[in-house]
């Protein structure tokens, strides 16, 4: 079985009845053909084989890809517990070889693709449910402590860190909320409209923009823009605080975080919201009153009279009711992925998308649980 | 279990590790360590990279609760108390994190006075004075309203020091203090490491790998090993250089080339300072 097979750059044969010599030649690098290995490896396999050897005869260049076709051989070979000669490789491959094989791949290391049945992925991922709202539910205990301590006066920040919460979330949110709001209330007035002028009863455009922006667009709107400029923000600051041990420092100080990072940003997110919210139903209001008196012929006077008959303190009340609670949940749920926040640069990421998420989801869910109580209560 | 009185005459214990084992869930990280630290030391922790030197300061600066064991201050066990026990324990301690960890969004004044303004009665002023001080004393006078990321990383480490030192604690940590850092900065932490003990009487602790500082500032040390999960040497690191019979510690301790055990402690720490 004196098996010899010949190929571009790469030859075998055996010498005496059980030495394989594998000869290498040419180019082995990116880029260059290489020659099927396959046939040098079922070689390995035969039971005749008692060791190997390793030669270049004209090696060309070599490189990385070189190197990874000797280590399958030479695994193969220690497979197999044949001794393989590579002393008469060209001396910088020895170099490299012995490095690779220096340290032995610790027992354990490699991390093998594990299957996991699709039953238990859906019962980790429940559990993984469950845990989070564990944790809601401790961070908003805690919450609650900090503000009890806060009322009592005993809880701590800087003042300075409030005011600048409170500028960064209310004063420089006015613009965005001023579009969005105004494009809301166009929106209500000619959805709105389409439907009433049918019946020649287009004045009740008034009643519907401002019921609508008062007791429920107002407040969610600027809710959702609040939660993504400000709820991911303070995600993102806690996070990357978390990351830079800033959080450990305060921790080891014995500076309680709660007292210290989250209430002023919930306090600020708190007093802001309603303003924020009794600015966005005005704004809806006017650009209501822009579509009821440039395209549906109503005078500005009987749109505002319209108004201010429809729409009572009640309904604002209504409104600011749900945003000072929208904003109490964006700061939970902004702080509460902020101090969860792993470790890492792409932790902070998925701390600010998930802050987002679950402010988004907790307001609309509070939304409707609101509106439905407010309904029974005939408000 | 540590019994206050065991030793008669001998240096007074500060820190008592006892039985400690640090573990992440299922996944164990060092067991059975038991260390004392003797007040006025400056104590090393070493070993190689992950071995779980900072886990070990995690556990004793109480960020990281241990699976079993306990660390005591004195004869007051910081895991056993309330949460409020282990803050009025750690009053007493001040960090130096690997990275500085200052507080990004305030000054390094700022930073200096938080702590102040936690835990005193000062008024503003007087604070303000005392950061200036503790500023000037890792040589960053007239830094004081600088923002942390305006400043390099070695001046972040030394202003992570001066609000380390804000409380004037009787133990310091350090974490890794030298990494980072070029050589000559590294060479003056660790002078001003040897000094802060001299002048205040500061018990220190000292997370760090890099061998011309254990050689230079240490007079205790335990060396943790990955391999076997516990420590596997302890005291003076100059003596453990020239007694140990570990291959492992020696290796460590020689860079690699236990041969060189001849050369004094401080020229083979100097070579590559």
């Amino acid at each position: 079985m004196n098996g010899q097979a010949e190929s571009r750059g790469l030859n075998y044969q055996f010498v005496g009845d059980a030495e394989l010599e594998i000869v290498f030649s040419g180019d082995w690098k990116v880029g260059a053909a290489l020659p099927d290995m396959s046939g040098v490896l079922q070689q390995l396999d035969s039971r005749a084989v008692r060791q190997v050897r390793l030669l270049a005869g004209n090696l060309g260049e070599w490189d990385s890809r070189f190197l990874t076709q000797l280590t399958k051989i030479i695994d193969r070979g220690k497979e197999r517990g044949l001794p393989v000669d590579t002393t008469e490789l060209p001396g910088h491959v020895q170099e490299l070889l012995r490095l690779a094989y220096a340290v032995p791949e610790r027992a354990g290391a490699r991390r093998d693709e594990k299957r996991i049945p699709m039953l238990a992925q859906f019962g980790s991922s429940v559990l993984e449910i469950f845990e989070d709202f564990k944790g809601f539910v401790e961070f908003v205990g805690e919450a609650t402590l900090s503000v009890g301590a806060w009322l009592m006066g005993r809880a701590r920040f800087r003042r300075v860190d409030l005011l600048q919460v409170v500028q960064e979330c209310g004063a420089m949110a006015f613009p965005i909320v001023s579009l969005i709001s105004v494009l809301v209330g166009l929106i209500l007035a000619f959805v709105g409209a389409v439907q009433l002028q049918m019946f020649g009863a287009q004045v009740y455009i008034a009643d519907l923009v401002g019921l609508g922006m008062a007791r429920e667009m107002g407040a969610l709107m600027t809710a959702i823009i609040v939660s993504g400029r400000t709820g991911a923000a303070f995600a993102a600051q806690l996070g990357t605080m978390n990351v830079n041990d800033e959080i450990d420092a305060l921790k080891v100080m014995g500076i309680s975080t709660f007292d210290f990072l989250v209430l002023p940003r919930m306090l600020a997110l708190i007093s802001m919201m309603p303003i924020l919210c009794l600015y966005s139903i005005l704004m809806g209001i006017l650009g209501g009153a822009i579509v009821a008196t440039s395209v549906f012929d109503i005078s500005l006077t009987e749109y505002v009279n319209e108004t201010l008959r429809a729409v009572h303190v009640r309904h604002f009340i209504i409104g600011l009711c749900k945003g000072a609670v929208f904003g109490v949940l964006i700061a939970i749920a902004g702080c509460m992925r902020g101090l969860q926040c792993g470790r890492s640069a792409s932790a902070v990421g998925s701390a600010a998308t998930s802050a987002v998420v679950t402010s988004i989801v907790l307001i609309v869910v509070s939304d409707a649980v609101m509106t439905l109580i407010l309904n029974r209560l005939h408000l | 279990m540590y019994m206050a009185n065991a030793v008669d005459n001998g240096p007074e214990p500060c820190i008592v590790v006892n039985d400690l084992t640090m573990a992440f869930g299922s996944f164990l990280i060092q067991e059975d360590l038991n260390f004392k630290v003797n007040r006025g030391d400056i104590f090393i922790v070493m070993g190689g990279s992950g071995c779980g030197k900072s886990t070990l300061l995690r556990h004793m600066i109480g960020l990281q609760r241990p699976a079993k064991g306990d660390v005591f201050y004195g004869t007051r066990s910081l895991w056993q108390g309330t949460a409020s026990e282990r803050e009025q324990i750690l009053r007493n301690t001040g960090i130096l994190f690997q990275s500085g960890a200052l507080w990004s969004s305030m000054t390094l004044a700022e930073n200096i006075v938080l702590p102040l303004g936690e835990f005193s009665d000062l008024s503003q002023a007087e604070m303000r004075e005392i950061a200036s001080l503790k500023l000037a004393l890792v040589g960053l006078a007239g830094f004081e309203d600088y923002y942390p990321s305006e400043i390099s990383g070695g001046m972040q480490k030394r202003a992570g020091l001066a609000r380390a030192m804000a409380l004037d604690p009787d133990i310091l940590y350090f974490d890794e203090p030298s990494a980072g850092l070029d050589p000559i900065s590294a060479k003056l932490l660790d002078d001003l490491i040897l000094s802060l003990r001299d002048s205040l009487g500061a018990t220190i602790v000292v997370v760090s790998h890099e061998l011309a500082s254990i050689f230079a500032i240490a007079n205790d040390s335990i060396f943790l090993d990955s391999e076997s999960k516990t420590m596997i040497a302890a005291g003076d690191p100059k003596k453990l250089l020239a007694e140990t019979d570990d291959p492992r510690v020696l290796n460590f301790l020689t860079r690699g080339h236990p041969k060189s055990r001849l050369a004094t402690p401080t020229e083979s720490g100097s070579s590559f300072a």
